[in-house]
């Protein structure tokens, strides 16, 4: 239920609707597109960013939030940690233990490797189950690779790595086959076909989904197969630090158990990052879409083992993050909303810009609407959003469409009283999916011999801005090319003996930067929400946390 | 426009706090200084990581939800949930059949089934819980794997089962068991995957990982949109 005082502009949306169902937007030029997104896009935001004191990426800008995790200071004292006491002796170590980890999990064992899988909640908690839309893959015949890979790197704002583009339009078509017959239930329509969608920035519908439950249902069947198939895991065990060899290759890692602090020791001829993003960071204040555990640690291991990183200056915003009510703030409001036919609105009733643009673009034009042109709604907390027209999709595409293709949002709003069928949502641009990352190639192996990358956590792939449903292609194209690649690796590598000189040469860096005392440790792990003076891993004190920050759900 | 803050009374494990109003459990927890670990994931209503119980002070009927979408009332007992071990079979779906026989296989347990609805009424998903297993003891996998689908597998469910049974795992079977034997054959799918073989694309695709940035721009804006509906 909104609040009275927005029954006005709600009404607006009513009696505009019926002119909007006939209107089509005119989409965006190339000429307007760059204006608009320097002007509003957060990315542009000078004070936002910072260039790097250290590392291989020194002097390259990043959010001033991950700038200061990517300049920490290690949680291992190198000196007081004995490398030969080994707890794990494996082929491959996957790390994190989404979408790509276990894709990589299961590939690398397929292809012979003994693996163990460390993550740092449980098997399954990582963005993919969040991921409501869907999975690109051109399967349809009036689709091409082509066409996929013109929609993906436009989107990208021409930036992406033609090569890693290419991996991920060709695999697509496998990918989408490999998990059905893991068992994942794609909607179809009777006869076989695929019931395919569009997408912001998509120029086909391409959008192979399982209601509005698509990552989880990947997620599911993928964790399953991992137990099936017996893989070693470790729940609640995130990695704090890369072990390297005297030859400059990864040689295993350092894991800590969170709930007793105990250290174990990995030792691993080859180790898959897939660590994912870092929403938990709440980047320029933003809430976020993104798990607990998405704190960015996996950049912070690679970068110290002297992993180069990749097009770290670009955050996803998504353009429809909930902005009312505040208990789900800055929570996925899938574009698949868009999709099947919902238009923006501002607080006149009035359309503003074409709802299947890219991400970077719709989100730039509402923001552009809120704060340049001071059209949106605001809250009773004092956020601000403009109208998701949700009601519009039963009357496109008949009576039961929203029941049937949204089941999560219809249940997330319901709970507020809100019926998403008849009433629209109110919405404000989110924290994502951190567009770039760890260097890979197209095996996913990145600028350090034996780590590889895949999934949110590697860059390159999706260029300065990533489209709906490339992601969770993305997990499972790098995520099965990793796996068997870090496999193959395995097999044909010798290590030399166990260091951590790499982290002795890190803090050596840090210091001579005069930038160690003033840094946090790091990997960050968790974020603070916890509302105590004293914090027990870190030993760091924190100031109590507002109601405002609180709200950051 | 912002309001004044009405604090209210909770009870988390007993203990008396005053919290914001307005806050989920999850932040309720976090605004009282309890930093999570376990029983917090996406923080969304998809993962399931927190699954919780909760009642009131002067009712002790015990109510179930996701602590990242409840609201925290007045008065309300709270409590986290501990991890609650539940069975799963080992197999290799290849080697399955997709009816109600390999489920039983599986999971004999199913047939110690009831029906006393406990698992409907604690599933935070609203579904209908103890119908699909009915459709599993019947071995209808098409409808287990129709109403189970949004199950985020929380696991109130086994928690609650008088019997011990695992409903959210025999669904998974029957997800699986549907996605790869009953499901339609998606044609356009294989014969895409074997043109991809045959190296229909590769040479379009080399001509546009060569294409100088001015001319992608020109086929990007030039390229011809279908209809969305």
């Amino acid at each position: 239920m909104y609040p009275a005082y927005m029954e006005e502009s709600k009404h607006k949306v009513e009696v505009t609707r019926e002119k909007r169902l006939k209107e089509t937007f005119p989409r965006i030029t190339d000429e307007e597109k760059t204006p608009l997104l320097q002007q509003y896009h957060p990315d542009f935001i000078e004070e936002g960013m910072r260039e790097l004191l250290a590392g291989p990426n020194k002097g390259d800008r990043t959010p001033n939030e991950m700038a200061e995790l990517l300049e920490g200071n290690s949680r291992v004292d190198p000196d007081k940690v004995d490398l030969d006491k080994i707890d794990y002796d494996v082929d491959v170590l996957i790390i994190g233990c989404g979408g790509a980890g276990a894709s990589a999990a299961l590939l690398a064992q397929e292809n012979g490797a003994n693996v163990l899988l460390a993550t740092k909640l449980r098997l399954g908690d990582a963005n993919t189950v969040g991921a409501q839309a869907g999975t690109q893959a051109a399967d349809r015949p009036n689709d091409s690779l082509t066409i996929h890979y013109l929609d993906t790197i436009g989107g990208g704002r021409f930036t992406n790595v033609p090569e890693l583009v290419e991996s991920l339009v060709k695999d697509a078509p496998s990918v989408i086959k490999w998990l059905e017959e893991l068992g994942v239930c794609w909607d179809k329509n009777p006869d076989g076909t695929m019931h395919e969608l569009s997408g912001g920035g998509a120029s086909r519908l391409r959008l192979h989904s399982c209601r509005d439950y698509t990552g989880l249902e990947e997620m599911r069947v993928l964790r399953d197969e991992v137990k099936n198939r017996q893989i070693d895991y470790l729940e609640f065990s995130p990695a704090i630090e890369l072990i390297m060899d005297n030859k400059g290759q990864i040689a295993g890692a350092i894991l800590v158990n969170l709930e007793t602090n105990e250290l174990s020791l990995v030792r691993a001829k080859a180790v898959v990052m897939a660590t994912g993003g870092m929403g938990r960071l709440h980047i320029q204040g933003f809430p976020t879409t993104n798990h607990y555990g998405a704190t960015a640690d996996g950049l912070v291991l690679a970068y110290r083992a002297g992993a180069e990183l990749i097009f770290i200056d670009t955050m996803q915003y998504h353009p429809t993050g909930a902005a009312y009510p505040v208990q789900i703030l800055g929570q996925l409001v899938t574009e698949k909303v868009r999709t099947l036919g919902a238009q923006l609105v501002n607080i006149d009733g009035d359309q503003f810009i074409m709802p299947l643009e890219p991400r970077d673009v719709v989100a730039s034009a509402i923001i552009r609407e809120c704060q340049g042109r001071h059209k949106g709604i605001e809250t009773p907390t004092g956020e601000v959003g403009v109208w998701l027209d949700s009601p519009m999709i039963d009357i496109i595409r008949g009576e039961g469409t929203v029941a049937r293709e949204l089941p999560a949002m219809v249940r997330q709003f319901s709970r507020f009283n809100i019926d998403i069928a008849k009433e629209p949502m109110l919405v404000y641009p989110t924290l994502h999916y951190q567009n770039g990352g760890i260097k890979i190639d197209t095996d996913g192996a990145t600028t350090v011999p034996g780590l590889f990358a895949a999934g949110e956590v590697e860059g390159g792939v999706h260029g300065k801005n990533r489209l709906i449903g490339n992601s969770t292609l993305d997990i499972f194209v790098f995520g099965r090319r990793a796996g068997r690649a870090a496999a193959q690796y395995a097999n044909k590598v010798k290590l030399g003996s166990p260091t951590l000189d790499h982290v002795r040469r890190w803090q050596r860096e840090l210091e001579q930067a005069g930038i160690a005392k003033l840094r946090p440790i790091s990997p960050k792990l968790l974020p603070d929400y916890a509302r105590q003076p004293y914090d027990y891993l870190t030993g760091y004190t924190r100031e109590k946390l507002t109601i405002g920050q609180v709200k950051l759900a | 426009m912002a309001e004044q803050v009405q604090m209210i009374d909770i009870y988390i494990m007993g203990k008396h706090y005053q919290v914001p109003e307005g806050l989920t459990i999850l932040t309720a927890l976090e605004y009282c200084g309890y930093r999570m670990i376990r029983g917090c994931g996406c923080r969304a209503g998809f993962c399931g990581a927190c699954a919780t119980v909760y009642n009131f002070k002067n009712d002790p009927q015990l109510r179930y939800d996701l602590a990242c979408q409840k609201t925290v009332e007045q008065d309300m007992y709270l409590t986290q949930i501990p991890f609650f071990p539940a069975a799963k079979a080992l197999y290799n779906l290849e080697e399955l059949k997709p009816d109600g026989e390999q489920v039983l296989a599986l999971y004999p347990d199913l047939e110690k089934c009831f029906g006393c609805n406990t698992c409907t009424k604690t599933c935070p998903q609203d579904l209908e819980v103890m119908w699909f297993m009915s459709d599993a003891l019947r071995g209808d996998i098409r409808e287990v794997a129709n109403k189970s689908f949004d199950c985020v597998m929380c696991g109130l469910c086994a928690a609650r089962c008088p019997q011990g049974l695992v409903p959210y795992n025999y669904a998974l079977l029957c997800r699986r068991l549907y996605g790869h034997y009953l499901a339609p054959a998606s044609k356009h799918l294989e014969d895409r995957i074997a043109e991809i073989e045959a190296g229909k694309f590769d040479a379009e695709i080399e001509e546009l990982k060569r294409m100088d940035e001015s001319e992608l721009r020109r086929r990007y804006a030039q390229r011809e949109i279908e209809p969305a509906y």
